[in-house]
């Protein structure tokens, strides 16, 4: 498959339309998505009208945008005017936005072609997209096996071929895991570099959009488009988007890079020599090895299964059956509400709404949620201190190599497990890279991680550029 | 104040007042009264899937503007959300400060000389506006409700007093105060009618000099008259409940305009558990320096300052006078007594002239110029028009507007000359010579009798003052 670079290049030259590059997408999404189940909905009549007005730009001699012509899978917690938009949740079945997200304006003003709403763990609570409403994606490079999640059907878009690149969302690590589980390269930006505004919340000070690509320059590229001040999310960075591209080839010579041990242990063997080999990869680039242990990553899990469960039982309220989406008719409005909310929540989002709301609740405030905010408090510290110590620091994305549908879905506790390495970084606001490296089990993807400070996106994706190259990976 | 009956109330209120932005206080929608049902609504507003909320700087002004007015300090603030599932709160949840709110720690004085004490005066967003159909007209058992959400989001500023005050009539007069106040430094148009004014009472009794009592809380008086009647009658139902061995539990009324009684909303146990926590969309809210000062630099003088101001220019002003200060400065028409003043006219023929006929007459003031109104009082002053003159040439200029020399002249409002009176007086006299002996020997109570004859013979045209000096050089 092309890459948006490529495509955007060759759109903006006109050797190839954006029109027929939708059409190459849209083959390559009936060849598979039955098989697979990546979009709950496609956008043909508006993904043409985009490619068409793409294409009459490029033909009155003007420039289109940085993404002219590619198509795009966007995430179904992204809104867009119009197109259905559901959480991959019974609740908000059939219900259209009326606005657009920031990030699918910016996408659009850059000349991208987004061609259709993808699946996902509903309200993106979950690691493998097994909790959608609309039942599983599947595992491009293996159908018995997940994509990850929760932006499972945004990895299974681009691992398929169908799309150059699509957006996630990532709260726990729901663009990082499923892109090491697809073999992708996927960003969780800094909290705050992408405006929030028309993405449906699940835990809101810990959601970020990132890109899904397969290759770390077009993530640099996508990062650009969608990043900067938005006067519309008020926690947005007051700063506009970074210069990525123009770095992608500053390498790692001289930078230190911290080895953690927390972020590999309980990790299949094949994960931890991958990690050990990327770093050794780094160092002989020029990198500088140091060894760091942070404890606090360990309360990650804990901390994290309290804060984001409290935002989403608030978040998640307003799906009440008054104003829009599912309604169930009963006697009064408490039964109505409470009839609506039991028919269209699933099993994981109520679990996590009782959780957050107990958590939250007077006698338990201070020890369950008060608790984790002090716990996060001290991960924010602990990493600020380690990234005196270190530029940025090398993991594993994830524990183990995609998994086979169920083999998790009967204990929440281990589901929970495979985002341990990936949740720090939620709770500290910082940046992460997950980047394809080596295989493990069944010569499938192992995905590492590359962390760093906030704003460091530019350091991240160099490093990240560094491991492609060395993996000979475009 | 204690009751016969060895009880006094203790009353703290909370007023919550609708800021008289442009926009709402997270959206851009209009922040307007009246509109059709779900006509200024937006994304944020309707709490849709993936909006988020944009906090209003002239919102936080106008929030600051009323803590420098209460004397409050203002501090850095968080936001934080009030969780608790009701139809007209289209997020299930009400954006309000809580922990940290802007404005803490100040006072209001009242006209009568007493301070009531602010604890606090947060910032929080309104809820939209139900309308239950059949059944009791409130939530449960209606058949349908509507809901228009235009008001949702509208910025308020909730104004907690200190369980400072002890009569109905105390709080009467602070809510009175505190609507000036909100006028004064333009937070608020006052309009308890449209709901921009809405106040919940905290009322307890107890036995002079015993620990604070149980309280209840009325929710949603929306006039004077309510506030007071509302506090007076809960009041009444405590002192009775545990003069008959009862005992008052904490809990939530509704107060029933048309019955005038007071009935429970909910008890202390089904009170809700509102899970608060820090709002995640919205950042810290810390005003620096100059960004306060901006603020009260904009701020224009308080009710008391200008009743000062205006009782200043009487001479040791009476009760009554002081009762129509407060009367003019709630009227907002204290710059005609200054203007009277200041050309050097009767300031307490002028106040009067005000507080009874100006403001009788309100719809026209537009028409009535300060130099006018000065004009009529330096004339009734003078003699050249009587009392009654006078006011009926006030009552035309609030009507219909023009000059006072030329509506006195239209009405043929010229002096009885002095040689007419003179003979009028005379003849009069020898009409009642029984009634002139007497005031003659000292009766001056006589004066009087003689003054209505002449009233009665001019039909109100002669001035009075020139009646009793004539009398009296006679004497």
């Amino acid at each position: 498959m092309r890459t948006a670079t490529q495509i955007a290049a060759d759109v903006r030259g006109g050797v190839r339309r954006a029109v027929d590059e939708l059409a190459d997408a849209y083959a390559a999404i009936a060849a598979r998505n039955e098989e697979l189940h990546v979009f709950l909905h496609l956008d043909e009549a508006g993904a043409a009208t985009q490619a068409g007005a793409v294409d009459a730009a490029v033909a009155r001699g003007d420039d289109p945008g940085p993404l002219a012509g590619v198509p795009v899978a966007l995430k179904d917690n992204l809104c867009q005017r119009g197109v259905p938009t559901t959480a991959s949740s019974k609740i908000l079945e059939g219900w259209r936005p009326p606005y657009t997200a920031t990030v699918v304006e910016r996408l659009l003003g850059a000349g991208a072609v987004p061609v259709g709403k993808t699946n996902l763990d509903e309200f993106a609570m979950g690691s493998s997209t097994e909790n959608s409403a609309f039942g599983p994606t599947r595992n491009p490079l293996d159908p018995a096996r997940v994509p990850g999640g929760s932006s499972g059907g945004s990895a299974a878009a681009v691992a398929a071929g169908m799309t150059p690149v699509a957006l996630g969302s990532d709260t726990g690590g729901s663009i990082r895991q499923p892109a090491a589980l697809c073999g992708l390269v996927g960003v969780k930006p800094t909290y705050g570099l992408v405006s929030r505004y028309g993405l449906i919340a699940f835990a809101s000070s810990l959601d970020q959009i990132g890109p899904l690509t397969t290759t770390v320059a077009d993530a640099a590229l996508v990062l650009e488009v969608i990043s900067g001040h938005d006067p519309r999310d008020s926690t947005s960075l007051p700063e506009p988007a970074p210069t990525l591209v123009a770095h992608l080839g500053d390498g790692v010579a001289g930078l230190r890079v911290g080895v953690v041990s927390e972020l590999v242990e309980g990790s299949d063997p094949e994960v931890v020599s991958a990690v050990e080999r990327a770093a050794s990869v780094l160092r002989d680039a020029g990198a500088t090895l140091v060894n760091l242990s942070i404890p606090e990553i360990r309360l990650g899990l804990s901390a994290y299964y309290l804060i984001a469960p409290a935002e989403a039982s608030s978040n998640l309220a307003r799906y009440d059956g008054v104003r829009y989406g599912l309604r169930v008719d009963a006697p009064d409005v408490a039964a109505m509400n409470e009839a609506t909310r039991t028919v269209g929540f699933g099993a994981e989002v109520k679990r996590r709404i009782m959780l957050g709301t107990y958590a939250l609740s007077a006698g338990y405030y201070d020890e369950y949620y008060g608790q984790a905010l002090k716990v996060r408090t001290r991960m924010i510290e602990a990493f600020a201190l380690a990234y005196q110590q270190a530029d940025l620091l090398i993991g594993a994305t994830t524990p183990s190599v995609a998994f086979a549908f169920g083999t998790k879905t009967a204990d929440p506790m281990a589901m929970y497990l495979n985002d341990v390495f990936t949740i720090p970084t939620n709770l500290s606001g910082d940046a992460a890279v997950s980047v394809p490296f080596g295989t493990g089990e069944a010569d499938l993807p192992i995905g590492v991680q590359l962390l760093g400070p906030g704003r460091s996106e530019a350091r991240l994706l160099a490093a990240a550029r560094v491991l492609e190259i060395a993996e000979g990976r475009a | 104040m204690s009751r016969p009956d060895g009880f006094e109330m203790v009353v703290g209120l909370e007023v919550h007042t609708e800021l008289k932005t442009a926009t709402k206080l997270f959206c851009g929608c209009a922040n307007r009264f009246g509109a059709e049902p779900n006509t200024l609504i937006c994304p944020v507003c309707l709490g849709l899937p993936g909006s988020l909320p944009v906090l209003n700087e002239r919102a936080v002004e106008l929030a600051m503007a009323i803590g420098f007015a209460l004397h409050c300090t203002v501090s850095p603030s968080t936001f934080h959300r009030k969780n608790y599932f009701y139809p007209d709160m289209p997020k299930d949840y009400q954006i309000s400060q809580y922990d940290q709110p802007i404005n803490v720690g100040g006072y209001l004085d009242l006209p009568d000389g007493s301070r009531v004490s602010i604890e606090r005066a947060h910032m929080e967003e309104d809820t939209g506006k139900s309308t239950h159909l059949g059944g009791t007209g409130r939530i449960h058992g209606a058949d349908r409700s509507l809901v228009d959400y235009n008001r949702s989001g509208v910025p308020l500023v909730e104004i907690v007093s200190g369980p400072d005050m002890t009569s109905s009539a105390q709080a009467r007069a602070y809510v009175s105060e505190l609507r000036g106040v909100l006028i004064a430094v333009g937070a608020s148009d006052g309009r308890m009618e449209e709901g921009s004014l809405r106040v919940d009472a905290n009322v307890s009794v107890r036995r002079a000099g015993e620990p604070l009592g149980t309280r209840c809380e009325i929710k949603n008086l929306n006039s004077l008259r309510s506030v007071a009647r509302a506090i007076d009658f809960e009041a009444r139902r405590q002192i009775e409940l545990i003069g008959t061995g009862g005992v008052v539990r904490q809990e939530t009324r509704h107060w029933d305009e048309n019955d005038e009684v007071t009935s429970t909303l909910r008890t202390k146990e089904e009170a809700e558990d509102y899970r608060y926590f820090r709002e995640p969309d919205l950042v810290d809210l810390a005003p620096d320096e100059a960004w306060q000062e901006r603020v009260r630099a904009t701020l224009g003088p308080l009710p008391a300052q200008r009743r000062a101001e205006l009782a200043a220019r009487l001479d040791a002003p009476t009760p009554a006078q002081l009762d129509a200060v407060t009367t003019v400065v709630d009227l907002d028409l204290e710059e005609y007594v200054h203007a009277a003043a200041d050309a050097k006219a009767d300031a307490a023929l002028a106040l009067s002239r005000v507080v009874n006929e100006v403001a009788a007459g309100l719809d026209g003031r537009a028409r009535l110029s300060p130099g006018a109104f000065t004009q009529v009082v330096a004339m009734e002053q003078s003699g050249e028009l009587s009392a009654t003159q006078a006011k009926t040439v006030l009552g035309e200029l609030l009507a219909s507007g023009g000059d006072p020399a030329g509506i006195a002249a239209a009405h043929g409002f010229e002096r009885l000359g002095e040689d007419d009176l003179a003979a009028m007086i005379t003849t009069l006299i020898s009409e009642h010579p029984e009634e002139w002996a007497r005031y003659r020997d000292g009766d001056d109570k006589l004066a009087q009798f003689f003054v209505g004859l002449v009233m009665k013979a001019t039909r109100g045209q002669a001035n009075g003052k020139d009646v009793t000096a004539n009398l009296e050089s006679r004497r």
